[in-house]
């Protein structure tokens, strides 16, 4: 096994005259939860679809797991769970019947699918609304049924994209609690965040990347010591300026 | 290929399909595509006047010398009808239960003869010799039965310079009995099964551009399915709605009286076509989902590829302009309706060369469409 379950070496992405992503390199160790911090626009989404092999590099290397993404995407997909920036699930099925589509799509045999479903239901407080459709769920139980299809797998290899946006505080904690736990497994967890609070309390490293570049990457507390400041909130803000940015 | 996940996707599309009254109408393209595709069809465009293909077979025992060439060389003079001469009436029955010829007209032995009695003392009908000229129509058009027995019975009349009756030779329509049984509503039945299916290409169109917009078709990709497996989930799904649709149409259709009298295979050949004539709904869906940024306009554009299959070849066409019947041979939807009424309506065989000809037409072109979507929609979009 590859010492590392992630590696961007010199990553550089454009759409045109745009460049989202330029030169960026970073690894992540197995069983590492690492935050990937930036303004809106910066290019977190972009690298996070690189690393699943929605987005080709222009140019830069990209390993997921010890498998080239471009040229070994097959290998790559089988181990690596993903719940996109996007509250992408089915709104006409039931919670229980988009967890079982999923399932059925990564070829789980029906009794690891049951458990699977039936504790990831749970762990994420959506087991009474389960037979739901999800056209009646709220916000905060779409992104919840979001993270229980990005696990339904048990991937070794988790990206999470923004997974907490739109969450009261209780269900937020419920959701940090569970990274936890996968953290716990020895998953490896990629997460993107708006949530200075929450990259600071779950990260082991953060990474911040800004107008495509990566500017910082440390530990949480190894940042706020070098900056001289109170917290990763104020990290950033030093970082990135006060600025407000906009998607492009 | 892992037939799982074909399964799996394939029952979420129909969930979603009985689950979603999704249709909305394009407020703008809608009626000037409509406009305009209903002017062609019935606006004469062409101002041809409409032409009726008879078939003809002489039995005059008199031959040549006899009058029945003057009856023929008066029923071309028409210019109604366009006259084509059959050796026997086999292969004009033949030709008449293809499609080929509206009509088939037996002149008789004794046709001569009776029209010579009839000459040689024009008011005397006790000594006429009486002749029948069989009418045979095409049961699978309206107009057909409505408009050539008239034509038939004035040419005669005109040729006998006779416009009252007695008249030594009288017109029988054979299939008339039969044809009478037919209402308007069973002449547009074989269309109403092909035109159901056509409203699949605004279905997938919306199905993939909302998959596309609400990011579930980037979570399908991150996922192991192979492309192949997603296209052929996608595939089978709707095709198992457009045999729905069939059969409820079919069901429908024979609440109202629709009994075409045709054996098994017939039906299996018509069900057979119209899955396969879903494929090119489907591909024109894709086609509509690649150049589509939104599913509302995905809805908008669907009808620039479902008004000409619908108008040029579904039911509407039994009464379109020659202009838009030609044009209609290029929409996969008039050869399945051809080749539903040869089956349903004409009583053709399921291996006459027409039926054989509609079915190779559809298949060819239904596949080519699906492809075309395919490769178009893989391209831009990487499924």
């Amino acid at each position: 096994m590859d010492k590392f379950a992630i590696v961007l070496e010199n990553v550089v992405k454009r759409f045109g005259d745009v460049v989202a992503v330029n030169g960026v390199s970073f690894k992540v160790a197995w069983g590492e939860l690492f935050g990937l911090l930036g303004p809106n626009g910066a290019g977190k989404t972009t690298t996070v679809n690189m690393l699943c092999g929605l987005l080709k590099p222009t140019s830069g290397f990209v390993s997921v797991g010890g498998y080239d993404v471009q040229r070994e995407n097959a290998k790559v997909k089988g181990f690596i769970g993903v719940c996109p920036q996007e509250t992408a699930v089915y709104p006409y099925l039931t919670g229980l019947e988009n967890v079982e589509l999923f399932g059925n799509l990564y070829a789980l045999d029906k009794e690891t699918l049951r458990k699977r479903r039936d504790m990831l239901l749970e762990k994420l407080g959506l087991t009474q609304e389960a037979g739901r459709k999800v056209e009646k769920y709220s916000g905060g139980m779409k992104r919840r049924l979001s993270i229980v299809l990005a696990l339904i797998h048990n991937p070794q290899i988790i990206f999470l994209d923004e997974p907490t946006v739109g969450m009261d505080p209780q269900s937020r904690r419920a959701v940090w609690e569970f990274m936890r736990e996968l953290k716990g497994e020895g998953k490896t967890i990629l997460l993107t965040t708006h949530y200075m609070e929450e990259a600071e309390t779950l990260c082991d490293r953060v990474g911040i990347i800004d107008y495509g570049r990566l500017i910082a990457l440390d530990a949480p507390k190894n940042l706020i010591s070098k900056h001289g400041v109170r917290n990763l909130e104020e990290v950033f803000i030093k970082l990135t300026g006060r600025r407000i940015r906009e998607e492009t | 290929m892992n037939f799982r996940r074909i399964n799996a996707l394939a029952k979420k599309e129909l969930k979603k399909t009985f689950r979603e009254p999704a249709i909305l109408f394009m407020i703008i393209l809608f009626p000037i595509v409509f406009v305009l595709t209903f002017g062609v069809s019935f606006g004469g465009l062409g101002g041809s006047q409409p032409t009726y293909h008879v078939g003809v077979v002489n039995m005059d025992s008199a031959g040549s010398e006899g009058l029945s060439q003057a009856f023929i060389e008066a029923m071309a003079n028409t210019k109604l009808l366009h006259v084509q001469i059959y050796a026997d009436n086999h292969t004009a029955q033949d030709a008449l239960s293809q499609g080929k010829i509206q009509a088939v007209v037996i002149i008789p032995a004794d046709f001569s003869q009776s029209l010579n009695s009839y000459h040689a003392a024009p008011n005397n009908p006790g000594s006429w010799i009486n002749a029948t000229v069989m009418l045979y129509l095409d049961k699978g058009s309206i107009f057909a039965t409505q408009a050539v027995p008239p034509i038939i019975q004035n040419v005669l009349a005109a040729f006998l310079s006779r416009k009252a009756a007695p008249s030594p030779v009288n017109v029988e329509i054979s299939s008339l009995i039969e044809a009478r049984r037919f209402s308007t509503f069973e002449f547009m039945a074989p269309g109403m099964f092909t035109f159901a299916s056509i409203f699949l290409i605004m279905m997938v169109a919306q199905s993939f551009t909302q998959d596309r917009e609400n990011g579930m078709l980037k979570r399908i990709r991150i996922t192991p399915i192979t492309p192949a497996e997603f296209i052929t989930s996608q595939v089978l799904s709707y095709m198992f709605i457009a045999l729905i649709q069939a059969v409820l149409v079919f069901a429908a259709a024979y609440l109202m009286g629709f009994r075409p009298a045709v054996n098994f295979y017939a039906y299996l050949l018509a069900f057979i076509l119209i899955l396969i004539f879903s494929l090119s709904n489907v591909g024109f869906g894709l086609i509509t989902a690649t150049v589509s940024k939104t599913s509302g306009a995905a809805t908008g554009i669907s009808f620039l590829f479902i008004l000409p299959q619908l108008f040029l070849g579904t039911f509407v066409g039994s009464s379109l302009s020659s202009t838009a019947q030609t044009v209609g041979r290029f929409v996969p939807s008039y050869y399945v309706t051809d080749a539903l009424t040869s089956l349903f309506l004409r009583g053709a065989s399921i291996t006459s060369p027409t039926i054989i000809f509609d079915f190779g037409i559809v298949t060819l072109s239904c596949f080519a469409i699906l492809a075309i979507g395919i490769i178009l929609y893989a391209k831009c979009f990487k499924i």
